[in-house]
């Protein structure tokens, strides 16, 4: 057990010298560094934001069982059978037939094929269930259909975050997908939230719509507040452009009036359409209306055919720029909801680097300077290993780019007046054994042999808390997870091969001498 | 040689009744649970106005209408902890805040750190941390019940059990918060209580072996002071790196290195009084680990 080989010791010596080397790798600056790796630092500690945004699928469910339940109407009456009391609330729809015709329906919706009821083959499911309640049907979304339908407006919203985001520049942002109904935005560097927040809480869906006082309008009417919350217009349920239409939006300044205007550009869809709908409609109101409230309702004096327009509502140059904003980065499915908010200002992220440092150094010596105290030449073998051990660790924590949290700081702390345990239940096995044992070699052999069952149960115990607070714990605690999850391997590491080989030379020189430890 | 062992009817008496003062604590006094687990909303902030009090700074946030709140000095002699539920889930909470303060006692304020849970997300937080501590105390028993036979296996249980909930006790008796941090602390206490006991198991074990005369009654007090060294000097250099992080690791893990210095107190504690009294109230000798021997 004591002897060590050349080879061995070569590649021992090398296997430390690289992740020191690597490790080192955090003190410079990052034009000077050897490679493109450091520690990362949590929010907690470099500042920043995190907001976990939920998505309301209520809106998106409610729209696609509306189009659903007109698509019932016009799919049975191309076939012949007639649908009644058709009626859409809580989320089912609800209709009967006659009874001649039900095998057919129930057919038209079960089958594999179904154009109406399309079926995913992979899930073994339709997008709707089907239920006969004897005098009536009752169509609901399938468990699989709604899990579709999150994703699919989980990855628009994403996408449409993503760009926000990205429009206002923030540092590095990390937008992630948290099961299948929220995001979560990490904004680090950000101290004030206050604006994405605004931003975020924004569906931006905005329309084109007809200010309708006739109420036989044939697409229906609504009745819409303004955005100043006082009056009221009915508004056309038609309509004639959405913000999908829109190619580039940009905050102006209207030289006449000397007012904040957003400007708009259309695609060439929508400015055809646009065209055609203004030389039909002058002298009408055109309602502009952004997330259910109308902005402005101008009069149309002319056609207007460039394809670009102008929306005036009484901007500020703020509330301009972030409308522009929205507007360019497209309209969200759904609303979201910020449901966890959490945002450490930088002082605070730096003061806790501070008090983290000073504790870990604190804590360092107390336990280096104790272990002296108490085994000597021994103790001064298992301090360089701490060192070198605490040394491997960060770099490690460096060659995967890990996030240091402030608990991962304590679990590097915590690591440290752990990591003794190995080498104490070595030496004083060690000990024991020099009581009935002459022979110095031969006892330190059978002292490193003897541990070793109560080392690895001791770490294996500890290790598997580490793995299950990595999964089941969030930010911060998933750091000090880590922390002391590498921290074991990198312990068991230099006790059993650098601690080792320092004992084997010492012990080997001084085999003779009597009370070695 | 310390005799441990003469002390184990008592020190069982001890623990017994530590353990229904906590569970009594825990029903009827319940846990002191932060924003985490109940939702709400937490702002450390920091004044450069050294005649802002917590009483004036308490009376101002009261007239905003927060519903109950709570401020607190947080480690420096100018930063304050605001606690309250927002109840309403307000959007625009934190700016109203802000303009309020900025108001009554100039802009002198800087908000450290803002936290807002809300009722849905502290709920899961609070059910994913007792599913995590279920299953490390599951994982654990599995761990230990491979490794040993069911009577180490029965006592290693019961000291885990004694440490978490005395550990609790505790938190419910002075009051202190629970939150993220605190649920992390509580796992590695169950790890750090788990490799005590297993150390000094193994050294039982293995006497076990190597003595088939000595009653267990006198075995585990041979072992127990075989590692004792080892136990205590752990224990110590553990203990120093967390007086460390508490004392010197600012107010933000002050709370999980207290939690960490109750439980590797208490760990040690009941690995030697718990998990060893169990061996020798269930009367574990040679044959008992023969058995095994020859089953594998």
């Amino acid at each position: 057990m004591l002897y060590f080989s050349k080879l061995r010791i070569i590649f021992i010596s090398i296997i430390c010298l690289f992740f020191i080397f690597i490790a080192s790798n955090n003190l410079f600056s990052p034009d000077k560094r050897f490679f493109d790796k450091k520690i990362n630092l949590g929010l907690d500690l470099q500042g920043g934001s995190y907001l976990l945004l939920e998505i309301d699928n209520t809106p998106v469910i409610e729209q696609k069982l509306q189009n659903t339940t007109s698509t019932i109407r016009t799919y049975f009456k191309d076939k012949g059978i007639r649908i009644g009391n058709l009626n859409l609330s809580n989320q089912k729809i609800t209709f009967t037939v006659e009874d001649q015709f039900k095998k057919n329906v129930i057919d038209e919706f079960n089958n594999e094929n179904s154009e109406i009821n399309p079926y995913y083959q992979r899930f073994k499911s339709h997008q709707f269930d089907l239920i006969d309640l004897g005098n009536s049907f009752e169509l609901s979304f399938s468990k699989q259909g709604l899990v579709n339908l999150k994703n699919s407006s989980q990855d628009q919203a994403l996408e449409i975050v993503r760009r926000r985001i990205d429009e206002i520049g923030t540092n590095e942002p990390n937008i992630l997908k948290r099961g299948n109904d929220r995001v979560l935005v990490e904004l680090p560097g950000l101290d004030d939230p206050k604006r994405i927040k605004s931003l975020l809480g924004k569906t931006a869906n905005l329309t084109f719509r007809f200010v309708s006082n006739d109420n036989q309008d044939s697409f229906g009417v609504e009745k819409l507040k303004h955005e100043n919350g006082l009056d009221e217009d009915f508004v056309s349920k038609r309509i004639i452009l959405s913000g999908d239409n829109l190619l580039d939006a940009q905050p102006r300044m209207d030289s006449q009036t000397n007012e904040t205007i957003v400007s708009f550009i259309l695609d060439r869809v929508g400015a055809k359409r646009f065209g055609k709908a203004t030389s039909a409609n002058i002298g009408r109101q055109l309602a502009i209306i952004l997330d259910g409230k109308i902005i402005s309702a101008p009069v149309i004096r002319d056609t207007i055919a460039s394809g670009s327009g102008q929306i005036s509502g009484g901007f500020t140059f703020q509330s301009a720029t972030d409308l522009s904003l929205l507007l360019r980065s497209g309209a969200l499915p759904a609303p979201l909801n910020i449901i966890e908010e959490r945002t450490v200002g930088p002082d605070l992220g730096q003061d806790s680097i501070d008090a983290g440092l000073i504790a870990l150094i604190i804590g360092f010596l107390l336990v280096i300077i104790f272990i002296f105290i108490k085994y000597k030449t021994f103790g001064l073998i298992t301090n360089v290993t701490l060192i070198i051990n605490l040394l491997i660790l960060l770099g490690i924590l460096t060659l995967f780019e890990a996030t240091l949290t402030l608990p991962g700081i304590a679990g590097i702390i915590l690591t440290v007046g752990m990591a003794v345990d190995a080498n104490v239940l070595i030496f004083e096995r060690i000990k024991e054994e020099l009581k009935n044992e002459k022979n110095n070699i031969i006892a330190f052999d059978s002292g490193y042999v003897k541990s070793r069952t109560a080392i690895l149960d001791a770490n294996i115990t500890t290790l598997l808390a580490a793995i299950i607070l990595f999964f089941m714990g969030s930010g911060p605690i998933k750091g000090f997870s880590v922390t002391l999850g590498v921290g074991i391997f990198t312990t068991l590491f230099s006790v059993y091969f650098i601690a080792r080989l320092f004992t084997s030379i010492y012990v080997t020189k001084n085999k003779d001498k009597e009370a070695l430890i | 040689m310390i005799k441990f062992n003469r002390f184990y009817s008592q020190f069982n008496i001890l623990s017994s009744l530590l353990i229904i003062a906590s569970l009594i604590l825990l029903i009827f006094k319940g846990l002191n649970f932060g924003i985490d687990f109940k939702g709400g909303t937490l702002i450390e902030l920091r004044s450069s106005d050294t005649k802002i009090n917590v009483s004036s700074l308490r009376d101002n946030l009261k007239q905003m209408d927060l519903g109950d709140v709570s401020v607190k000095k947080f480690g420096n002699d100018q930063d304050y902890l605001i606690k309250f539920e927002n109840k309403d889930n307000k959007k625009n909470i934190i700016e109203e805040i802000r303009s309020g303060l900025d108001k009554s006692f100039g802009n002198n304020f800087d908000f450290r750190r803002v936290e807002n849970v809300g009722p849905k997300v502290s709920a899961e937080l609070l059910q994913s941390g007792i599913i995590a501590i279920s299953i490390s105390l599951a994982v654990m028993l599995i761990y230990i019940w491979i490794r040993f036979e069911w009577q180490f296996s029965l006592g290693a249980i019961l000291a885990l059990f004694h440490d978490v909930i005395v550990t609790l006790g505790l938190f419910s008796l002075l009051n202190l918060e629970i939150n993220l941090s605190i649920i992390a602390a509580v796992l590695t206490i169950v790890g750090y209580s788990m490799n005590d006991t297993v150390v000094i198991f193994d050294r039982v074990r293995e006497n076990l072996r190597k003595y088939s005369d000595i009653k267990i009654f006198e075995l585990t007090n041979i072992s127990i002071n075989e590692t004792l060294s080892r136990t205590l000097i752990t224990s110590i250099t553990t203990l120093l790196a967390l007086l460390s992080i508490f004392f010197f690791g600012g107010e933000i893990l002050k709370g999980f290195s207290l939690a960490m210095i109750f439980g590797v107190v208490f760990g040690t504690y009941s690995s030697i009084y718990i998990a060893n009294s169990v061996l020798v109230r269930l009367n574990v000798s040679q044959k008992t680990i023969l058995k095994e021997d020859e089953k594998n």
